[in-house]
């Protein structure tokens, strides 16, 4: 099988890449593993403040509710963080203080939502708060399983049952002027989260739980279908596992699924992620890449990988792939001509790109560039 | 009567600190238990925990090899929920001394441990991991055991017999009047609350730490601290304990226990200031899964879950300043005798197999003291949660069809998951996924067994363990503590603490999964809640 672009990686960086190229009509493939940093999501891009209008485009265009304004915005635990683009889901406040009264709304036995941790952090800032549990009989038989009352099971069905929720809590608003739901809202359908704003009477806040993150899956598979409509192949639940390089250029990959069809291609991205998505390996005596075997930037003694204080900045994670200038990634002290690398691969080694969300849409924009570029010429 | 008005002050929270109190209780007297931390945070909760049949001390220190069969036996009775019985295989490599295996199984008979030559194969065939190159097996009765599970029985028991315990509680003096001791003075370490206690008997049972309570009574005590490093894997790859047949060397126990293996340990002499802050170097990880390939190849594939370190608390018998005369036996100082000092008794050396019999001399010496005459029962009585043998026919008495969930509490607690609530479904709930702990038996333990952090709650229960190390159950876990502490701020820190003391055994062995893991519960707790 043969691609104008090959990415590697269908996470945010990944499926940034592949959507631009796609739509500029670069016949592009992604090989996805399925998960992502996605998953894992706060619901804001941090280190991107306002979207540049190519961004601003690409997530229109793909039915992402976005918005900034500047001031803060309230984390699971009670704290707030300054403000960065976010998903509609994820409201911004100009400052900590948005309501006096807030009404906190969990469902009974879901205990990856933490409604005491909120109420301390929203008393700090003068706000009182009242907490309602809810107990809807659509959530009875995910009860009955120890280990189902987790975000996606519970976003599934509240897919189809938001509305009676909406019910209870307007019939159980006294004075509140603010509600705060856990995100488990809109898993499918990204409407609902605005549909449960224009039916409450009061300002709804949708307040972060533990991971699975809803809005992160549901962005990942907006984006992705995005992706497929504007005709791009998206290779789900397979991984590369063979590789064939050449004086310097990646000519195809063999994948587990498609064993033998080699996927060939003019240019290849490589967004596969840190360690935690495979896409970086440590062991004892060093740290890989996973796929191409690529230079990587890292202390050489794993007594300096780590920080002893675990809330402290820790240097493993700004270990990244070597790349020039254009982001062509390194290996062995040469760049390669059509592989870039892009995302959270590459660590902290390319500080101009920001980190996080930041790092990820940059860096994917400036590879999209370099290979639109060529075609250019 | 004043419940500052005691028989006897039992000083440290670890194994022979609960089993005495547990004794002294049995026997009638009005006891307290004071821990400056929480139970089983020194020596008892940082070793392998092994059930020694004691054939590993067979040929140097018969005595002690006799002992620990004799509590093994024991062991095996009155704590049936906190013991496995695995059996263990002493193996002989080709570049061990098969001549070696002789002389050990003679020693072993000598000290009544029953030791059985098997052949090569059928060690291979009984222990599918062991490192198929081996010469030579011997099979003997070891087995595991879960310190924590043991330390809270018997502190469970002893304050089902009156008994009260203090954790958190530090001994900031003892009260001497004339040439005797009566009484402790104590700070909360938590609250700050400064209390005074008072009792004929004062039982200094602080392990290492002993030290310094011998210090503010004004005697001398030579300790030796021996720090001991250990790892412990994510998966459970043998179910017999696997020793070395050799003369005891570094990382060459690998035993079994509940859902993962752990090897250890190495040994080395550490200054005394150092025994607050030890922890596993590189040096030592890489020994260990070296050593530890040597008796399971499996070991140098398998994912590390934590690295970690003890102190052995080694005693020099005498007023010996030189540390020659070393035993690893058990000390029970009468200071009476010993210095002229009434009142106070020290009870040290041993180890965590022979801490009921420990608890028993020095429960002796208390009576004898006191003028009490009621013989020891510990050696028969259950310890609460043994008093049925088979954790199946327990968990089915309670509910009829136990959960898996349901039947790991059984294993955890034997009898007393009876009070475990779960009529609700949300009791049910896993808040632990990993070793599967319900919040009822989150809640429980949060009531009932004396729990103020998560880090004590880990010790009652197994939350944070698991392959997760804390990720996924921590702040649900801390969710509940706010709500039975009604107190967020102190969980907050309480969280940070909890991970932090996690990372601590995480970065030693930082890669692979294990680095996958961290990298994964950092990124939640800092950018996704917030933390």
């Amino acid at each position: 099988m043969k691609f104008d672009t090959l990415v590697i990686g269908g996470g945010l960086a990944g499926l940034t890449a592949g959507i631009s190229l796609q739509q500029k009509g670069l016949d592009t493939a992604i090989v996805s593993t399925g998960q992502s940093a996605l998953h894992f999501f706060s619901g804001t891009f941090e280190s991107l403040e306002s979207p540049s209008e190519r961004l601003a485009e690409l997530f229109s265009a793909a039915g992402i509710r976005t918005h900034y304004s500047p001031g803060v915005r309230l984390m699971p635990l009670g704290s707030f963080r300054p403000a960065a683009l976010s998903l509609e889901d994820v409201e911004l406040f100009p400052e900590p203080h948005f309501a006096d009264k807030v009404l906190i709304v969990n469902f009974n036995g879901y205990s990856d939502f933490f409604p005491a941790f909120l109420t301390e952090g929203l008393e700090a800032q003068r706000m009182s708060c009242r907490l309602l549990e809810l107990d809807p009989p659509e959530l009875q038989a995910l009860r009955q399983s120890p280990s189902e009352m987790r975000s996606v099971q519970i976003a599934r069905i509240m897919d189809r049952h938001w509305e009676s929720v909406v019910q209870a809590i307007r019939a159980a608003l006294r004075d509140e002027d603010a509600v705060i739901l856990p995100q488990v809202f809109g898993l499918k359908d990204p409407s609902i989260p605005g549909r449960i704003r224009q039916e409450l009477p009061v300002r709804v806040v949708f307040a972060g739980t533990q991971p699975p993150s809803v809005p992160g899956i549901r962005t990942q598979q907006l984006l992705r279908r995005r992706f497929e409509l504007a005709g791009g192949t998206f290779l789900s639940g397979d991984e590369v596992v063979q590789t064939h390089v050449h004086d310097g250029r990646v000519h195809s990959v063999a994948t587990r699924n498609l064993d033998h069809h080699y996927l060939e291609a003019d240019h290849f991205i490589l967004a596969t992620g840190t360690f935690f998505a495979k896409g970086l390996a440590a062991s004892p005596s060093g740290i890989r890449e996973s796929v191409f075997g690529l230079d990587v930037d890292c202390a050489a003694d794993r007594n300096a990988w780590y920080d002893p204080s675990f809330a402290a900045d820790q240097p493993y994670l700004h270990f990244g792939v070597r790349t020039d200038a254009v982001l062509h990634a390194v290996k062995d002290g040469t760049p390669m001509q059509n592989l870039y690398a892009v995302g959270s691969i590459l660590g902290g080694t390319r500080p101009e790109f920001g980190s996080g969300a930041g790092l990820a849409v940059r860096s994917a924009f400036a590879a999209v560039d370099q290979i639109l570029n060529q075609y250019a010429v | 009567m004043n419940h500052n008005e005691l028989d006897v002050i039992i000083l440290g929270g670890g194994i022979t600190g609960a089993g005495t109190q547990r004794d002294c209780a049995l026997r009638g007297l009005r006891t307290l238990l004071i821990e400056r931390s929480d139970i089983a945070t020194g020596a008892t909760g940082r070793n392998h925990g092994l059930l020694h049949s004691g054939a590993r001390y067979a040929v140097n220190d018969p005595e002690s090899a006799a002992e620990c069969i004799r509590e093994n036996m024991i062991l095996r009775r009155i704590a049936s929920h906190c013991v496995e019985e695995t059996d263990g295989l002493f193996i002989t490599l080709p570049e061990d001394d098969l001549g070696y295996q002789k002389t050990f199984v003679e020693a072993c008979r000598r000290a009544g441990i029953g030791a059985q030559v098997i052949d090569p194969d059928e060690a291979r065939r009984l222990e599918p991991s062991v490192n198929p190159g081996l010469v030579g097996a011997v099979r003997v009765p070891d087995g595991s055991v879960d310190p924590f599970r043991l330390c809270a029985a018997n502190m469970l028991d002893a304050k089902l017999h009156g008994g009260e315990v203090r954790l958190h509680t530090e001994v900031t003096a003892l009260i001497r009047e004339g040439s005797a001791i009566t009484g402790v003075r104590t700070r909360n370490r938590q609250s700050g609350e400064e209390e005074e206690f008072h009792a004929p008997v004062i039982v200094n049972a602080c392990g290492i730490w002993g030290q310094h309570i011998a210090d503010l009574a004004g005697v001398k005590i030579g300790m030796y601290p021996a720090k001991g490093a250990l790892l412990v894997f994510a998966h459970r790859i043998n179910n017999l304990v696997i020793n070395r047949c050799r003369k005891p060397a570094n990382a060459d126990i690998l035993v079994p226990g509940d859902t993962v293996c752990i090897i250890g340990t190495t040994s080395t002499r550490i200054p005394f200031e150092e025994c607050d802050r030890v922890a596993a170097t590189p040096d030592e990880v890489s020994l260990l899964i070296s050593e530890g390939a040597k008796l399971a190849p499996a070991l140098s594939s398998t994912r590390i879950l934590r690295a970690y370190a003890g102190v052995r608390p080694l005693v020099s018998a005498d007023n010996d300043p030189s540390g020659r005369n070393i035993s690893r036996g058990i000390v029970c100082l009468d200071h009476a005798q010993r210095d002229g000092l009434d009142g106070f008794v020290t009870i040290t050396g041993g180890k965590l197999m022979t801490y009921r019999l420990m608890a028993e001399m020095a429960t002796d010496t208390v009576c004898r003291k006191l003028g009490v005459e009621k013989a020891c029962s510990t050696a028969t009585l259950p310890l609460p949660g043994s008093e049925e043998r088979s954790y199946e026919a327990v968990a089915r008495k309670i509910w009829e069809v136990p959960s898996t969930a349901q039947k790991a509490a059984v294993a955890r607690m034997g009898t007393g998951a009876s009070r475990i609530e779960s009529s609700k479904p949300a009791d049910k709930a896993l808040v632990c996924e990993c070793e599967e702990v319900s919040v009822g038996e989150v809640r429980h333990a949060i009531a009932n067994q004396d729990v103020s952090t998560l880090t004590d709650l880990r010790r009652r229960t197994r939350i944070g363990m698991g392959t997760c190390q804390g990720g996924f159950c921590a702040c649900r876990a801390a969710g509940l503590l706010a709500q039975a502490h009604g107190c967020t701020q102190r969980a907050r820190t309480d969280l940070c603490d909890f991970l932090q003391e996690r990372w601590k055994g995480s970065f030693p062995i930082g890669w692979g999964d294990t680095l996958r893991e961290a990298e994964y519960t950092q990124w939640v707790y800092k950018h996704v809640l917030g933390l």
